[in-house]
């Protein structure tokens, strides 16, 4: 597709580098909240994946416009109702589900969408934070940088909770990676992952 | 004025290869008054077609050297420097066949009898205008344009040179669109051209033997369709409940200053629109529904189109809303197009697509930079 051009760098967001190895080459992809369309433009150039980014925010709008991703402004707390099912290979939702509201109904609405979905999010559960808890404080990490009045998560968890959530709403996990920094943590990752990225179907 | 393209001449071309219309009807031969800004590259890539919308012409950007105050109904999107720049781009406007400022119309002499056109002219469609911009193309030896755009009645018209001229387009610009009017905007236009008709001036369309136009008609039609451009909230911003005099009158002349806003629009536009030209524009209006020869499905109607899109829509515009361009995306995606789509939360209603929205000027600016791109791209 863009061939010529140069593949962006999407070091630093290891969690992006996981789900990009997942796609293959001419697969379509919705991005739910790209952000500002790295990992589009990454998937675009390197592996000629048809992505669409889905994002709420003018600024990151604009943003997937210079990078030449292709998105469209919605609000994914109203659902994927301008998706037909079955209409994407994969529907990705990166370092967003913590701060959906409709938690649910999004992961119902990827899967109803896409023929996987995959997710990455913050592991609560990852060793520091449980620390600081027993300090008696909120934890406060790389990749849960805010405050805990100024913060746009709502809905945080541990992988055994979003382990428990896909048993129970009859979502079958395919594959999980779970990192700390650019490590790879497949010895006790839910006390020493700090990020953690999931492909999932339908049971 | 600070980067305006400058003092701007209109165009004409002559066309003699009869144009064909939807309606079956013929215009032998016909004129097209347009402008050009910026310059043609030597690869002919560069053209940007502007498309105009229900009361608008040629005039996109600049100004008439004998007349200063006569700006281009776009000028805050076109020239030098601006979104869509005529540092890189060849930017055409063109009046399209059946309108009042200078291409040819119902106002026109048809050779034919010697006598204006009036009822005898063709119900022309969006179809026909576009074939009409494609054979001023042709002769302007572009073969390809690297946009078209266009906001409401134009937005349209760039949607069909994606349908119709796949090969000929490579980025359509769809603002503030809808892929065809809602029962309640055909009523709009209905009022409005039952205004016109039934003003004992029109005289069924040939008032110009009568040496009359049917002025309180076009101010009718033009009062009602501007509430329609504004949104609610902004209606109220402007004008709220202010009183001309300070007081209520208990009479039925100007009491709110709204009223008095109307009136002298209705007034303007009656001085210098054609009322022919406004019943074949909303017409044209109606009866655009490229779905509809493909049994209501829109997305096999835009299945031929190849080109890149930018669709934006503003919130609080209810005459072409939102979900109208959410349509037309949906139907993209069915294709598996490219589209960048916009929601824009603006408070001024369909107006908005002309004002200068800081959000909506960078997004414009920004799909026309990789626009450049993709031509240095090519070369």
């Amino acid at each position: 597709m863009n061939a010529a051009l140069p593949v962006p760098a999407i070091a630093g967001r290891a969690d992006l580098e996981a789900i990009a190895s997942w796609v293959p080459p001419g697969a379509s992809v919705l991005d739910l909240g790209c952000g500002e369309g790295l990992l589009l433009k990454y998937l675009n150039r390197s592996r000629e994946v048809l992505g669409y980014g889905v994002e709420i925010s003018d600024a990151n709008v604009l943003a997937c416009v210079k990078n030449s991703v292709n998105v469209i402004q919605s609000d994914l707390e109203a659902g994927l109702a301008g998706f037909d099912a079955g209409s994407f290979d994969y529907v990705i939702l990166s370092q967003t589900l913590q701060a959906m509201h409709h938690t649910e109904e999004i992961i119902m609405e990827m899967l109803r969408v896409g023929r996987q979905g995959i997710v990455s999010f913050p592991n609560f559960g990852y060793w520091p934070q449980r620390l600081q808890i027993m300090r008696g404080r909120m934890p406060r990490s790389d990749v849960l940088p805010h405050l805990w009045y100024d913060t746009p998560n709502v809905h945080l968890c541990t992988l055994s909770d979003f382990e428990d959530f896909c048993a129970t709403h009859a979502v079958r996990i395919i594959e999980r990676i779970v990192m700390q920094g650019d490590r790879r943590i497949s010895f006790a990752p839910n006390l020493r992952g700090s990020v953690a990225v999931y492909r999932f179907a339908r049971v | 004025m600070s980067n305006s393209v400058g003092a701007v001449t209109p165009q004409t071309m002559h066309f003699d290869t009869p144009l064909a219309c939807r309606s079956g009807a013929v215009l032998d031969a016909y004129d097209l008054m347009y402008e050009t800004y910026g310059t043609l590259n030597a690869e002919k890539s560069n053209a940007v077609l502007v498309c105009h919308a229900l009361n608008a012409s040629h005039h996109v950007a600049g100004f008439y050297a004998e007349d200063p105050r006569k700006v281009g109904w776009w000028d805050n999107m076109i020239g030098p420097g601006k979104p869509l720049d005529t540092d890189k781009f060849f930017v055409i406007g063109v009046n399209n066949p059946g309108g009042c400022f200078g291409s040819t119309g119902p106002a026109s002499i048809n050779p034919k009898t010697g006598k204006a056109y009036g009822s005898s002219f063709p119900v022309v469609t969006v179809e026909d205008w576009v074939e009409a911009q494609a054979r001023l193309a042709d002769r302007l030896g572009i073969a390809r344009f690297a946009a078209v755009m266009g906001g409401s009645l134009g937005a349209m018209q760039a949607l069909q040179w994606a349908i119709a001229f796949p090969e000929r387009i490579a980025n359509s610009i769809v603002i503030a669109a809808a892929p065809k009017l809602s029962a309640q905007n055909i009523a709009f236009n209905e009022v409005a051209r039952q205004a016109i008709t039934t003003d004992p001036d029109f005289h069924g369309g040939d008032f110009y033997a009568y040496n009359v136009i049917p002025r309180r008609g076009l101010r009718l039609a033009r009062m009602i369709g501007h509430i329609t451009y504004l949104s609610d909230d902004a209606m109220m911003e402007k004008f709220g409940r202010s009183l001309r005099s300070g007081a209520i009158n208990f009479h039925f002349d100007v009491d709110f200053e709204v009223e008095s806003y109307l009136r002298h629009q209705g007034d303007k536009f009656s001085e210098y629109f054609d009322a022919n030209t406004y019943l074949l524009i909303t017409r044209a209006l109606d009866y655009f529904d490229p779905a509809a020869a493909c049994d209501g499905d829109l997305a096999r109607a835009l299945a031929p189109a190849t080109a890149k899109f930018f669709v934006a829509s503003f919130t609080s515009d209810w005459r072409f809303a939102p979900e109208r361009s959410r349509e037309i995306v949906k139907a993209l995606l069915d294709n598996r197009a490219s589209v960048c789509y916009a929601e824009i939360n603006a408070p001024h209603g369909h107006d908005a697509f002309l004002l200068d929205d800081e959000r909506y000027l960078a997004l414009v600016r920004a799909y026309f930079e990789n626009v450049a791109n993709d031509l240095g791209a090519q070369v």
